[in-house]
């Protein structure tokens, strides 16, 4: 473990892709990070002050918390506030606020709501409660499905009859197509995502930057690997005019990805027509739901008649749209740092540790006030 | 079957006595207690005393290193030792759920006898509650503390630009400890708690004359906590070297791979010192002759770079604001 971690923050490594980068760097380039994972490196280890000023970030949609339309908290909380049910999700959901009150506000009134560090947890909570319907709010990018999946398979194999399923789970590719078919982004090229990558493989990001022709290179979580991966968006620009996913987390990513993990996503999923995406909007076929055949275990088609169904917008001010698509930083928006902060969250982005405007609060102001 | 504690052990009557006898002045037993009056008659060589209370209801109630009676005497006596004071007399009082197991209260009644031997403190009085079950999770347990100042002028808004920071062991132990217990991460490494009492290393730099100028001990909100309220008490900025800061590899791994900071995990042993310029290797050497603290590191400067603030500086040149601890503890996704 200790080499896993120290061995990518070697500070003498750190300083030589630094000084790598400021002496090839030739162009302005603007680098989305797609994942909020990235977002929390770049922050925490205050990348932006050890790279050239032609380098510049954009913080993409990557944080699954913040990306979940109000009006899907909103069935979390009418999920949970069902008699006889024990909800159960995954790290910041219990914190992020729907349109009149949050899962830990609602914990607190003593509804049952249960923050798991290991999903499969939810599998002991429904056998040790075989009187209550256990639900099990889904959430996460490629990285987390196939741990719902398993979920799924065991509940099956174990013939549960009081655990459900809300599906949260959604894709990368059809999120960066959505920002960068808007036609007016910034964004020149991409680092792309560590663990999401390690499931779906790179080839994934091919079409995209068949369509783009922007790089991708996907990166890993340390900061020697996030230094590293610009270093070789930088050399991409500099050798020419050719485009291509580059591989830097190679120990943990291959092309193809993990079948076995792909597998049974499709066993029991399929993908939605539509789903919307908080401050972006609907993009298509960019989201999760469990199998028609195993519509016994979701909780969406078993309490429909509890869940709301008008779509829900963010306070005016907020502007997590903007931000998840690159427009604005955190700094441009009005009310970050004053009516929205970590603990009274306005918009999504304030809310999860891998949220933009979370990891500019925590982290960020230095930088800020030295640029 | 193992004996439990009944609602009648703490009824005030006959099972109340024995339960008194046959546990708490057993391992107790001092002068004072043994006296048994209404309240504990004390004398005491100075006229500057410190007073605090503290209430333990951690769970689970055992955990790698320690359980919550290691932890109530340590916890409380801390707290006096890091005004300059020696620990003197203690009061405690449990409230115990009924049904709990006899044999787990002896365990934790004498982990706090051991844990007063290494400081000298002893209780002079105290109380026992039983409640219906589910009144409380099992046991909780408060301690208050008296003790007898030795070194004047100890205080939190004593801090100066060019002070030094020092810290006494590795942070994060104890609340990496506990976390891992109570969400059964299996780790391959024994992480244990950092829980002990401090009197001995504290007692030692004030007798060679260390000009220390405040201790705190980085309990609750840990090591970032305590930087912050010394910096926002004094309206400096403390500089620290994150490369200087003692973190144990296994809270490292806990901490990357749910995405918390270790210098937000409390700690139940480990204190932070501010000491004047040029006393920083004359506390390292003494603080490392002692177990408890043969991690110690200077970790940092009080400067005046920015008012109420706390700054950290990694090993290639960037730096970030340290913030103090906000919210619940949440693991990240992914």
């Amino acid at each position: 473990m200790p080499d896993l971690i120290e061995g990518f923050r070697n500070p003498d490594h750190i300083k030589a892709l630094s000084s790598l980068i400021k002496k090839e760097s030739t162009r302005k380039i603007n680098i989305m990070e797609v994942c909020g994972g990235h977002t929390h490196t770049i922050m925490k280890f205050g990348l932006p002050q050890i790279l050239p000023e032609s380098i510049d970030f954009i913080h993409g949609p990557g944080c699954p918390v913040c990306i979940m339309p109000k009006e899907r908290i909103d069935h979390a909380i009418a999920l949970a506030s069902l008699p006889n049910t024990i909800l159960a999700t995954l790290g910041d959901m219990i914190r992020v606020p729907g349109s009149k009150t949050s899962l830990q506000k609602l914990r607190a009134e003593g509804k049952d709501i249960r923050s798991l560090y290991t999903p499969l947890d939810v599998i002991k909570i429904a056998k040790e409660n075989p009187d209550k319907n256990v639900i099990f709010f889904a959430i996460g990018f490629e990285t987390t499905t196939p741990m719902t999946a398993v979920i799924v398979q065991m509940a099956l194999k174990e013939n549960l009859k009081n655990l459900y399923f809300h599906i949260n789970h959604v894709t990368v590719p059809e999120a960066v197509d959505a920002i960068m078919c808007d036609g007016d982004s910034k964004v020149d090229a991409f680092l792309g995502p560590s663990h999401v990558s390690v499931i779906t493989g790179y080839k994934k990001y091919e079409p995209i930057v068949e369509k783009y022709k922007t790089p991708i290179v996907v990166a890993g979580f340390e900061p020697t690997d996030v230094m590293e991966s610009i270093l070789r968006i930088v050399r991409q620009f500099n050798a020419g005019d050719k485009r291509f996913v580059d591989n830097e987390y190679a120990r943990a990513v291959s092309r193809d990805g993990n079948l076995k993990a792909q597998e049974l996503i499709n066993t029991y999923m399929d993908v939605r027509d539509h789903f919307r995406w908080r401050g972006i909007g609907d993009i298509p076929k960019s989201a999760l739901k469990l199998r028609d055949e195993y519509a016994f275990f979701d909780a969406e088609v078993k309490f429909k008649e509890f869940l709301p169904t008008v779509e829900l917008d963010d306070h005016k001010m907020c502007i997590c749209g903007d931000i998840l698509k690159g427009k604005a930083k955190p700094y441009d928006c009005k009310v970050f740092g004053k009516a929205c902060v970590p603990s009274a969250p306005m918009g999504s982005c304030m809310v999860s540790s891998e949220g933009a405007c979370s990891a500019y609060y925590k982290y960020g102001k230095l930088a800020a006030k030295g640029a | 079957m193992s004996k439990k504690i009944l609602l009648s052990h703490g009824g005030g009557g006959e099972e109340t006595q024995s339960l008194i006898k046959e546990l708490f002045l057993k391992y107790f037993e001092n002068e004072i207690l043994l006296k048994m009056e209404d309240a504990a008659a004390l004398s005491m060589n100075t006229n500057r005393i410190v007073f605090t209370t503290d209430s333990f209801t951690v769970s689970p109630l055992f955990f790698n290193g320690g359980n919550i009676g290691k932890l109530a005497i340590a916890g409380t006596v801390n707290d006096l030792v890091m005004m300059g004071a020696r620990p003197k007399y203690l009061t405690c009082s449990f409230m115990i759920e009924e049904g709990f197991s006899y044999d787990d209260l002896e365990t934790i009644v004498i982990s706090m006898r051991d844990e007063m031997l290494k400081s000298g403190v002893c209780i002079v009085a105290g109380d026992t509650k039983v409640v219906p079950k589910g009144g409380v999770d099992g046991l909780f347990i408060n301690t208050s503390g008296i003790g007898e100042i030795v070194l004047e002028g100890i205080s939190a808004h004593n801090l100066r630009p060019n002070h030094s920071i020092i810290v006494s062991n590795e942070v994060g132990n104890h609340g990496a400890c506990i976390l891992a217990r109570r969400e059964d991460i299996e780790l391959e490494t024994e992480l244990k708690t950092d829980c002990v009492s401090l009197w001995k290393p504290v007692e030692a730099l004030i007798n060679a004359g260390v000009k220390v100028l405040a201790f705190r001990d980085a309990t609750r909100g840990g090591l970032s906590a305590v930087l912050n309220e010394w910096a926002e008490t004094s309206h400096v900025c403390i500089e620290v070297n994150e490369n200087k800061i003692p973190v144990a590899p296994e809270v490292k791994g806990i901490c990357e791979m749910l995405g918390f900071e270790p210098y937000e995990f409390a700690n139940e042993g480990t204190m932070v010192i501010c000491v004047e310029e040029g006393e920083e290797q004359k506390t390292l050497d003494i603080l490392h002759t002692f177990e408890e603290c043969k991690k110690a590191s200077f970790i940092g400067k009080v400067s005046d770079k920015y008012e109420n603030r706390v700054i950290l500086n990694t090993p290639w040149g960037s730096s970030r604001f340290l913030e103090p601890p906000k919210g619940e503890l949440l693991p990240r996704i992914c």
